[in-house]
């Protein structure tokens, strides 16, 4: 019994904004049902008690004061876009 | 020639800089098409920003000396691009902490050796730019993600190094290309300007040829920034002073879920007989449970590529790097409407700019945050990780440092393991539990196989006992010769 | 009979000096892409660091809203893809938020409605994205990306637009009290989200809520809240379903219009930032904030009519502007009748405010002005009507009044030297209204006095001359009598 469906793919892929062929597809499905079987194995580790780690050090509270620091000259950003318009970054139009 | 040598032929005038950098120019010249451990080498660029150190100074601990950078760290105005496709031209315009430590050192940036794209592999095999191959045997790979680095400090064609470390990636190419390699503490080198694959488990750390030269790189590159939230505020101790001080009375952890079956048979002996010359040196031997540890690979695919298909999602064509041509739809008649151009140059982009390994571990990693799974896949992954953690609390109270192989075999064939990713993945079996605990880990060479090629053996410490590392790895090496054994391509 | 049941989400930009996670300045009408960097950018490798102020502002407007802070917050990753997020997440918080279980009372008739607010948390903005109208195009100016925003949302409490509306002008009194935020709509540094939804008047389920985006002033606000609750409450009773959807206001045609949809409801894959580490909010600091906090606008009302006796609409209105109310109290301190400077507050520089269409912090006024005005009135040396013309004056001047007054020999005519040949002479001109006085028709008299004024150009005391007519006319009616 396959744990991810042809169809949670390629939602999943639209969520990740990939464009997967129809091979990768197929293929992808496969490993990443493979791989998914192998982690459920995880189920078996009795974690009822058990807090999450999300941080392994014990930090808190690391802020910065609310001071200015140099900005970037735009054109150091702007020369790295692939498409601009003057002061602007540009990219086709969303069509909602 | 290692780093503490070079160093002192400088300051005691007995050598001059310029000649080194011109004979490892001449050697990568002559074996880097082959091994391909550099994405690229400028060496007018090189010879000029050497010129210009030795000039201007700052004379620091590394004054004049080139230290090779892994395609993952930020160099301003450099091409820094993960060895993917959809960095490219993407050239920062700001340093990494760590560059700049080095550059205070007085050191010359040396870009740029090959990695796996993103940093997601143990082999370099899945780089935009093409395979790097283990010096010891072309055949084989160096391993990943920081094989470039590996491969160059193993074949001479530098002096030492920097890579990152996430399940692995330095200390497994340093076990396979019979080199030193560092995995600090979690929190202990900046991150800032290290193109995140998974944030709470990356490192960068030094790659070397021996365990002075990386206590000296570690000191350099260690200690809090300001600009990382997740870097620690403790303070770097003198890791050099560390080296040559008597192991005696220590304890040396032995895992037993380590030792079990899977692991290559030479491999497996090589570590005995380093751990009988730890025991002659005056350690102790004891043996310690790590009993979450066949759950590691799991819990770390998890959370890694969860973190990963997150700190991906900004590679979009938008801003920079690549972005994918233009090109007409024409919609054929009853087919769905459009989504919109914009969504059409995400998918595009993104499909093509990224490579297979790559769009792997976002699918992953999209689908154990999602809707409906985020508790059972991502929130348990954390769980465990809690215990994999509490599993390492608990051994280092009955030891002072933990031994164990670095891989379960040593280097194996290019394209060997190409076709199945989770043996690629259950290959980190022994490297991944210390990223997810965030404890320091050393690779160092402790024998080779009867083909000759290397392997590697682990030291592990409670975090921030890098000192205790260097002072069992110093020791360990003086008492042996592997750190001597060059590959026969360096001997050219 | 249907009853709407509103929430409201709002977003306040802080104004601190420089964005949540990096140095750069946050103002408002930059050039494009000039205030940014690598780290709002989110450029390949960068992190982000936490705002010091930004968190203790955030901690303050969760303590004038009467939350229960966390004992320790954290950020979380939201996902989705878009040109004006540079990392395609947005840092914001899940579910461990700075505050929770607040609430904001309103007025409500004679007395306040309690709303209660489920919840502020911190997050960063985007970007704008701006779209070229002919060109198959879109523009992204990075300089918002990063800025600030407390995130306050509401229960869904509210029972009528016009509920919604107070509650938005209650919140914006606050906040601009705090001093954190210029909650300008305009300018985007607040912004408001509307959900409503209907069902039968006392009913306990919840309808089918719709959210409503767009809306650019608080009167829009109440105007779409109006719109949708006819158009939901006219579905139903049709017997059509509602469905859940995200519409837009549009301000031309006065209607709500659903949103082309996107594909399906967003899943944010929400998880926790693991470049961030936890904030744990102590009681020491908590204490500390919640002693710089300023008297707040309930507070102040509350004190207003015990203290100076002020009806509950007086110490509404001038409680609702700090400044307005920082005022008024100074002016009392220098001419203690409460009432007068209330209404002069209110009739006179609110009036001002509003016909000019200016915040009262943009208006320069000086206490003393106004008591001048005010002795000056009482001493008879100006009208009421001339008090209010000097008043304007005043401001836009930038000038004391009693300078003004000097200057241009405004005070009035009290000399009866002066009044009464002006008095002798209007009686002289007009018998037939000395007649209709002497007949018992009083409003003749107010002609008289009419006239006086006119004769002296306004200058003339208008109680004084009442009298001296009087005198004269009660003198000359004696004579007539004899």
């Amino acid at each position: 019994m396959a744990v991810v469906s042809r169809q949670d793919i390629e939602q999943v892929a639209l969520l990740a904004r990939l464009k997967l062929e129809e091979q990768e597809l197929a293929t992808f499905s496969a490993q990443l049902d493979e791989i998914l079987k192998y982690v459920q194995q995880l189920q078996a580790v009795s974690t009822d008690t058990i807090e999450p780690t999300s941080h392994v050090l014990p930090l808190s509270n690391i802020t910065r004061p609310d001071e200015r620091r140099p900005c970037l000259r735009p054109e150091a950003s702007l020369n790295l876009a692939p498409a601009r318009h003057g002061q602007l970054i540009k990219v086709p139009k969303v069509i909602e | 020639m290692t780093i503490h040598e070079l160093r002192a032929a400088i300051e005691g005038g007995r050598c001059d800089p310029r000649q080194v950098l011109d004979e490892l120019l001449e050697r990568i010249a002559q074996h880097n098409p082959r091994l391909h451990a550099y994405i690229r080498v400028e060496p007018e660029r090189l010879r000029a920003a050497l010129q210009e150190r030795l000039q201007r100074g700052p004379r620091g601990r590394l004054f004049g000396i080139p230290i090779t950078i892994k395609d993952n760290i930020c160099i301003q105005d450099e091409d820094t691009g993960c060895s993917s496709r959809i960095l490219t031209g993407f050239r920062p315009p700001y340093h990494a902490t760590v560059i700049e430590r080095l550059l205070a050192e007085g050191a010359v940036v040396m870009p740029r050796a090959n990695m796996d794209e993103f940093a997601f592999g143990s082999s370099t095999e899945s780089s935009h730019f093409g395979p790097t191959r283990n010096p010891w045997d072309p055949d084989r790979v160096p391993g990943g993600s920081s094989g470039g680095s590996a491969t160059a400090v193993a074949a001479d064609l530098a002096l030492g190094a920097l890579g990152t470390d996430t399940g692995g990636s330095i200390r497994q190419p340093a076990a396979f290309c019979g080199v030193v390699g560092l995995k600090p503490t979690y929190g202990r080198v900046s991150r800032y300007g290290l193109i995140a694959f998974a944030s709470s488990l990356d490192q960068i750390g030094p790659i070397t040829k021996d365990v002075q030269d990386c206590a000296l790189l570690l000191s350099v590159i260690a200690g809090q920034d300001p600009r990382d939230s997740t870097s620690a505020p403790v303070e770097v101790p003198d890791y050099p002073a560390s080296l040559g001080q008597s192991v005696s009375g220590l304890r040396f952890g032995v895992p037993k879920e380590y030792f079990v079956e899977g692991i290559d048979p030479e491999v497996r002996d090589a570590v005995e007989q380093a751990a009988k010359t730890l025991e002659r040196l005056g350690m102790r031997r004891v043996e310690v449970g790590l009993p979450h540890t066949p759950y590691a690979v799991a819990a770390y695919y998890i959370i890694a590529t969860a973190e990963a298909s997150s700190n991906l999602a900004r590679y979009d064509g938008v801003q920079y790097g690549y972005r994918a041509a233009n090109g007409s739809r024409l919609q054929a008649p009853g087919s769905r409407p459009p989504q919109g151009d914009l969504i059409e140059m995400y998918l595009r982009t993104r499909a093509e700019g990224f490579g297979p390994e790559a769009k792997r571990r976002i699918m992953l990693g999209t689908y154990v945050l999602s809707r409906g799974y985020y508790e059972a896949y991502y929130l348990k992954g954390l769980k465990v990780r809690t215990l994999i953690k509490r599993d390492f609390d608990e051994a280092f109270e009955r030891c002072d440092v933990i031994l164990t192989p670095t891989s379960p075999t040593a280097a194996f064939r290019l394209g060997e393991k190409l076709d199945n990713p989770l043996q690629m993945y259950l290959s980190d079996i022994f490297t991944i539990s210390v990223n997810l605990a965030g404890i320091p880990a050393l690779s160092m060479p402790c024998g080779f196989t009867a083909s000759k090629l290397p392997i590697g053996m682990q030291l592990l410490a409670a975090p921030f006992q890098e000192p205790r590392l260097f002072q069992v790895a110093h020791a360990y090496e003086q008492a042996t010769d592997w750190h001597r054994q060059t590959p026969a391509i360096a001997l050219n | 009979m249907h009853e709407p049941v509103i929430g409201l989400e709002v977003h306040v930009q802080l104004a601190t000096e420089s964005k949540l996670f990096c140095g750069c300045p946050a103002a408002f009408g930059a050039l494009p892409n000039s205030q940014t960097c690598p780290v709002c950018l989110g450029l390949p490798g960068v992190l982000p660091v936490l705002n010091q102020r930004a968190f203790e502002w955030g901690i303050k407007v969760a303590l004038a809203f009467d939350c229960e802070l966390a004992d320790s917050m954290k950020f979380d990753r939201k996902q989705y893809y878009y040109p004006d997020l540079p990392k395609n997440y947005q840092i914001s918080q899940y579910d461990r938020p700075l505050a929770r279980a607040g609430h904001l009372d309103i007025p409500a008739g004679e007395g306040t409605k309690r709303i209660g607010i489920t919840r502020v948390h911190m997050e960063e903005d985007a970007g704008k994205l701006l779209h070229d109208p002919q060109q198959p195009h879109s523009y992204v100016d990075f300089n918002r990306a990063g800025v600030p925003l407390l995130e306050i949302v509401s229960e869904p409490d509210l029972r009528s637009p016009e509920e919604a509306y107070q509650y938005l002008v209650e919140l914006k009194s606050v906040l601009r009290y705090l001093d954190v935020s210029t909650c300008n709509m305009e300018e985007g540094s607040l912004r408001c989200d509307a959900n409503i939804s209907v069902r039968p008047a006392g009913g306990a389920a919840l309808g089918t809520k719709v959210e409503i985006k767009n809306l650019n002033s608080f009167k829009f606000v109440r105007a779409a809240l109006e719109f949708e609750a006819v158009r939901q409450t006219g579905a139903l009773k049709e017997g059509w379903r509602i469905v859940q959807e995200t519409r837009l206001w549009n301000t031309k045609t006065q209607h709500t219009e659903p949103m082309r949809s996107k594909e399906g409801a967003s899943d944010y894959r929400y998880f926790p930032e693991p470049d961030l580490v936890p904030f744990g909010i102590e009681r020491s600091v908590v204490d500390r904030l919640r002693r710089e906090l300023p008297e707040l606008p309930a507070q102040r009302r509350a004190r207003y009519t015990a203290q100076y006796g002020l009806s509950a609409y007086d110490a509404h209105v001038l409680t609702q502007h700090r400044r307005i109310a920082e005022l008024f109290e100074q002016t009392v301190s220098l001419y203690a009748k409460p009432k007068p400077v209330a209404n002069w507050m209110m009739g006179g520089l609110l009036a001002y405010c509003n016909a000019k269409g200016k915040e009262p912090d943009e208006v320069a006024v000086q206490p003393a002005w106004l008591v001048h005005l005010l002795q000056a009135v009482d001493a008879g040396t100006i009208s009421g009507t001339m008090a209010k013309e000097l008043f304007v004056e005043a401001i836009e001047q930038q000038q004391d009044p009693q300078q003004i007054i000097a200057a241009r020999g405004l005070s009035q005519i009290v000399d009866d030297g002066v009044l009464g040949p002006i008095a002798d002479a209007v009686i002289a001109e007009h018998p037939k209204s000395v007649q209709d006085y002497r007949k018992g028709k009083h409003n003749a008299l107010m002609f008289l006095v009419g006239q006086c004024m006119r004769r002296s150009e306004g200058k003339a005391n208008p109680t004084q001359v009442t009298e001296l007519l009087k005198q004269k006319l009660h003198q000359q009616g004696q004579e007539v009598t004899g």
